[in-house]
């Protein structure tokens, strides 16, 4: 991937698949994005075609069903979806965890396990946060204790994505309570959820991105196999999920800079029909410094994302980058969309506009995958290095 | 794509960081305090090859990119923004490098890599400045000579300059504004010409900005930039879209130089028994500081980057400038904030900082034109 020079252009196939994934979510997602949204419905008949059209997990290696490419291509796809819907868009998190399979898993459990995700057979997710551990992970309780030959899962889990439409969900356990280092205590243990003991439910009433599946989960003496532990060795569940992290806050970056481009699209096309005091509003120059202002934003977090992203295809994963594109893009969301629905008045508050939809939807970037407040403590300790 | 410098550009960098640092510490709050233009750093620059590394081999630069002068001036600007004007000495070479012809090439630019030469470019007046289109200044045909009469303002180098770079209305009659002018080239030792330095600026003191007149000033009619007259307005929206990015990173330079300051103070100033880099306020603080200069950097990497690919995007140059302006005053802001009291008294440095920042959001096309000039390529003319 790396040349000799430094290129801040696309490639041809990055520009193909970019469009390509503009043309499928233009002509799938408008027409159905308000009803999933009023429903809280996750759209599996989307879902199904973009396993056909090879958009879910991309990242995927071949030989496990995927076609090889790069989470900046991911990234890419993720923020064109966005660009049209996000909340349809989040069709593409179907294989949250497959990252940490990939990377982490044994050989059988990347062939059990990763193939049926870009099939559109299987849906799968990843359990980390808890009620009371959220931005706090080492605090988590869920117990994974062992039993011969099997773990005997016992907790609760709290927001997880696709936690009531998944097959099977990797989860963030206490595996060795009693270790010394707080941070060799956790293993990641793959549970499908049929097996006896599961049970989720499913969160309605959320702000945004409704179309999302959202559950609250629950162990009760939940058996699996010992050979559902991700990897080989045990203890090493913390420092897993903390890579995963990094790849998955460049896909939540990519996320803000699409609803972002969205809500802006949207926007100019307005500000040019609509007319006040008897000329476009797009004639006014306080509303062109305000569409510069947007633009200038969405830029800059683009630009972060997608070197954030390319280093980490480039196998140089830099927190620091990473946490920063995450923070510049979830605030470029709000602060883009406020305006965005601000440009459309009253236009903007029903849901006729779609712009109150971005509005609740961009939110969620600020939050998941580490809150903001966590991406500055990355920062800030990158800067100032232990204090 | 590949968003990492490559082994030349990194060594260009580090080498105009390791001249900033050891030349410009020991002079900066000098040329500040007596508002005098670092000769003696200038030379030294140009002796190292740092000055005008956009110029042409065959013109005596280093056949660079704009994106290396890009990078040291971001390094320059980073240890002190008034030293880095020292870069500035070629200012209006861009003219004379994409419209001038061979024999001006071959006359004006090899001077200015090898610190023989100072030059400036003239096109602000008093009463025209965003609205460029409307300079008055003018230039009018005698007996084979341009004879020129009019006035400039807030021209850097204006009173240290061997040669500038005047933007003159040359066809008076034309109906079209923004096709009446035209760029001559005017020696200051020319009977006729008179500059005042302009003093007391708010920042960047150690830059000349001077007050230009032109009384009758002959010149040849070789001194027009080019070959035909009624260009000017357009060649000069190309030398902004150069001259921007190199603005728009100097902001960089500023904002990265004012947060290590910040950090270094942060780490070593304890108040309520502990450093008050371990206050969470204080590391919030720190985090939003390096992601908008990271931000700003991005963009005008990638504006140089087109630039130097024949790709210009002058869409993306105003992004670059306006943005990175925005974040140096901010973020400068902040950093004087940090440091509280100290930040505020001159001896610390620092105040410097927040009087230089706020000339990015100015020179070059205000901010306010930037946002138009984005606006309207997104919205296309109403």
């Amino acid at each position: 991937m790396e040349g000799e020079e430094m290129d801040f252009e696309l490639t041809n196939r990055q520009k193909q698949i970019r469009q390509a994934a503009r043309e499928f979510a233009e002509g799938e997602f408008p027409v159905v994005a308000r009803e999933y949204d009023r429903k809280e419905e996750f759209p599996r008949d989307l879902w199904k075609k973009a396993c056909e059209l090879g958009f879910i997990g991309l990242f995927i290696k071949k030989e496990y069903g995927g076609l090889g490419l790069g989470f900046l291509e991911f990234a890419m796809v993720m923020e064109e979806f966005w660009r049209v819907d996000p909340g349809c868009g989040n069709i593409l998190l179907t294989t949250f965890g497959a990252e940490l399979i990939q990377l982490y898993g044994t050989e059988e459990q990347k062939k059990k396990y990763l193939p049926p995700l870009t099939k559109g057979k299987a849906i799968m997710g990843t359990a980390i946060t808890e009620p009371d551990a959220g931005s706090d992970i080492l605090s988590i309780l869920t117990l994974a204790r062992r039993e011969g030959d099997s773990y005997v899962i016992n907790g609760a889990k709290q927001f997880i994505t696709n936690g009531s439409i998944a097959n099977y969900l990797a989860v963030f356990c206490l595996t060795h309570p009693e270790a010394d280092s707080r941070l060799k205590r956790f293993g990641v243990i793959l549970v499908e959820t049929d097996r006896p003991g599961f049970g989720a439910l499913k969160i309605t009433g959320k702000l945004g991105i409704r179309a999302s599946d959202t559950a609250e989960i629950r162990f009760s003496d939940v058996r699996v196999p010992k050979d559902n532990l991700v990897g080989e060795k045990e203890g090493e569940g913390f420092s897993q999920i903390m890579q995963i992290f990094n790849i998955n806050r460049v896909i939540a970056a990519s996320q803000g800079v699409g609803v972002a481009q969205g809500a802006l699209d949207k926007t100019i096309q307005y500000v040019k029909k609509r007319r006040q005091f008897g000329q476009p509003l797009a004639a006014f120059q306080a509303i062109q410094f305000k569409i510069a202002e947007m633009a200038t934003w969405i830029e800059a977090a683009r630009a972060l994302t997608y070197k954030a992203g390319w280093m980490v295809d480039c196998g140089k994963v830099d927190p620091k980058l990473i946490s920063i594109a995450k923070y510049i893009a979830g605030e470029v969301g709000v602060k883009v969309t406020n305006d965005a629905l601000q440009l459309h008045g009253g236009y903007g508050y029903i849901a006729e506009y779609d712009m109150e939809r971005f509005y609740r939807d961009a939110k969620i970037v600020e939050i998941y995958e580490g809150a903001k407040e966590i991406e500055k403590n990355t920062i800030a300790r990158e800067l100032l290095g232990r204090v | 794509m590949d968003f990492e410098l490559t082994d030349e550009q990194k060594d260009i960098q580090k080498a105009a960081r390791e001249f900033a640092e050891k030349m410009f510490p020991e002079v900066a709050e000098e040329c500040d305090l007596n508002e005098t233009f670092p000769m003696e750093l200038w030379k030294k620059a140009c002796e190292l090859g740092f000055v005008g590394v956009f110029i042409d081999e065959a013109y005596g630069g280093a056949g660079l990119g704009f994106l290396e002068h890009a990078l040291i001036t971001e390094e320059f600007s980073r240890v002190d923004a008034g030293c880095g004007a020292i870069l500035a000495t070629t200012l209006g070479s861009e003219f004379i490098l994409f419209s001038g012809r061979e024999e001006q090439k071959k006359k004006y630019l090899p001077l200015l890599p090898k610190g023989e030469a100072i030059m400036g470019m003239a096109i602000t007046e008093p009463d025209a400045g965003s609205d460029v289109a409307s300079v008055s200044t003018v230039a009018r045909k005698v007996n084979g000579h341009y004879v020129i009469n009019g006035s400039k303002m807030f021209i850097t180098n204006g009173s240290i300059g061997d040669y500038l770079v005047v933007l003159c209305v040359t066809d008076e009659e034309e109906k079209i504004k923004s096709k009446r002018h035209s760029p001559i080239l005017i020696e200051t030792n020319r009977e006729g010409f008179e500059a005042n330095q302009l003093k007391r600026k708010l920042g960047m003191r150690a830059s000349d900005t001077a007050e230009v007149n032109f009384s009758e000033v002959k010149v040849p009619l070789e001194n027009l930039v080019g070959e035909v007259e009624g260009e000017g307005f357009y060649q000069l929206m190309t030398v902004f879209n150069h001259t921007r990015v190199a603005v728009a990173i100097s902001g960089v330079g500023i904002a990265q130089g004012g947060l290590d300051k910040a950090i270094q103070y942060s780490k070593q100033r304890r108040q309520f028994g502990s450093p008050i880099s371990s206050f969470q306020g204080i590391q919030f603080k720190l985090a939003e500081m390096a992601s908008l200069i990271e931000a700003a950097r991005a963009l005008c990497h990638r504006a140089a980057w087109m630039v130097d690919h024949g790709k210009m995007d002058p869409k993306l140059i105003s992004m670059a400038k306006w943005f990175s302006g925005e974040v140096a005053v901010k973020v400068i802001d902040e950093v004087v904030q940090i440091h509280g009291g100290y930040g505020y008294l001159g001896e610390y440095g620092i105040e410097r900082l927040y009087r230089d920042a706020k000339l990015v959001e100015i020179v070059e096309g205000t901010k306010e034109i930037e946002k138009l000039i984005i606006a309207r390529e997104i919205l296309g003319r109403i």
